[in-house]
């Protein structure tokens, strides 16, 4: 239970960083699930870049009815209200479930994105939440719709010379209303089952399945869901191929989320 | 490499690998043997310290990573008024046997008190999932942090 060798770098500007990625450094944030994977030597990487310490990797900026999540923000300070407004609400609710207190302190939203573990809240949640994923590479700048950034266990949308630099996501009216449910097997536990569901007054609403052993699901006729959860959710479900508790927790995933609205 | 950190106050300079993990750096280098090792991967809570002033896991913090870092163990606790409440108020309610979970309990039901000064009993319960005891089936342990919650209430202990 203790992790290999490696070298390790505090990178203090971004072009640095990008050199220590295209040298083969491991980028790590807050290493809550990095961590367990290296005492588990089940990541062996020659050399650590924590990215912590880069200008703007932490924080909240607020513009144009845009918040822009510095990607090492702490799941701690969006649970205590980093982000204003109801987004800002709705946010602190889906990062005060993530894991124990001690995690969130370290663990940030940046880094459990790019781990991209398919049972992580925030890969369920962003893509619901209309979230894009800001990428930074030699060439500058990429914006990666949340919904199509997780590509399966493990995999993002980022090139091997990127890093994930923010997340950004529009602001929602007071009346915007969210429903969530995951099934844990006890409190703090990776979920077996997400779902969640944004609606918005005026806006069709978003629907995600998650948490399956596989990239978040758009649910591409929410308001289906919203009319007929039980009936929509088996249709949903069963195309899966799911074991036969696994589909069952999902579908009430979907119908719990959607009495949750 | 060099690692600069405060520990209970006292800044130390140490030598230390990079995939060294904290809680190996404070036992087997600065000899404080309170912080105790369970799962090595985050889930069972004993290694539980407190790093630039709040809890975290000394068992997936890596030594580079704290380089520059606060940190407060157990033994940084000693005069820490809330910390002895703690301590008698675990002992009454026999909220350990081993005391092997025991430093990682405290550590987090300090800052569970200090985060959540009206937690009733399921919310400790759930606040403490992140801490696994295997001897005394938490019911001590929910007691004594209600006691202390009690007596904070009843004003005959300041926080501070």
């Amino acid at each position: 239970m203790k992790a290999a060798a490696f070298d390790y770098s505090r990178p203090t500007d971004w072009p640095e960083a990008l050199q220590l990625l295209q040298a083969g450094a491991r980028p790590a944030a807050g290493t809550q699930s990095l961590g367990p994977m290296l005492n588990f030597r089940l990541s062996l990487p020659q050399r650590l870049a924590d990215l912590r310490h880069l200008p703007g990797y932490t924080g909240v900026t607020l513009s144009n009815h845009v918040v822009r999540i510095g990607a090492g923000t702490t799941h701690a300070a969006i649970e205590d209200g980093a982000v204003p407004g109801r987004l800002g609400a709705i946010l602190a609710a889906i990062a005060s479930r993530i894991a124990y207190r001690a995690i969130r302190n370290r663990g940030t939203i940046g880094g459990s994105l790019a781990h991209a573990d398919p049972a992580a809240d925030w890969v369920a949640t962003l893509p619901a939440l209309d979230a894009t994923a800001i990428a930074i590479g030699p060439q500058g700048e990429r914006r990666i719709p949340a919904a199509a950034f997780v590509l399966g266990l493990f995999t993002t949308a980022l090139a091997e010379n990127e890093l994930l630099q923010a997340i950004e996501l529009p602001t929602l009216p007071e009346t915007a209303r969210w429903g969530h449910w995951k099934f844990c097997r006890k409190p703090g536990e990776f979920s077996r089952a997400t779902a969640c569901i944004l609606h918005t007054p005026g806006h069709p609403p978003k629907a995600v399945l998650a948490a399956l052993d596989a990239p978040p699901l758009m649910i591409p006729d929410p308001a289906a869901l919203l009319a007929d959860p039980a009936i929509t959710a088996a249709r949903i479900v069963a195309p899966l191929k799911l074991d036969p508790w696994r589909a069952a927790i999902a579908r009430t995933a979907l119908c719990r989320a959607v009495q949750a609205l | 490499m060099i690692i600069n950190l405060t520990v209970n106050g006292t800044p130390r300079t140490v030598q230390a690998e990079p995939r060294e993990h904290l809680a190996d750096l404070l036992r087997n280098t600065l000899f404080l043997t309170g912080t105790h090792l369970g799962c090595e991967h985050g889930v069972c809570g004993a290694c539980t310290v407190e790093l630039d002033g709040a809890p975290a896991r000394a068992c997936i913090a890596f030594a580079g990573a704290c380089n520059g870092a606060t940190i407060r163990t157990i033994e940084g606790f000693d005069d820490d008024p809330l910390m002895a409440a703690l301590r008698e108020a675990f002992s009454a309610e026999h909220a350990l046997q081993c005391g092997y979970c025991t430093p990682g309990m405290l550590i987090t039901a300090r800052a569970l008190i200090l985060q959540l000064p009206n937690a009733d009993e399921p919310r400790i319960r759930e606040e403490l999932a992140g801490n696994l005891c295997r001897c005394t089936g938490y019911r001590g342990i929910v007691k004594a942090i209600l006691r202390v919650l009690d007596e904070l209430k009843a004003r005959k202990l300041s926080p501070g």
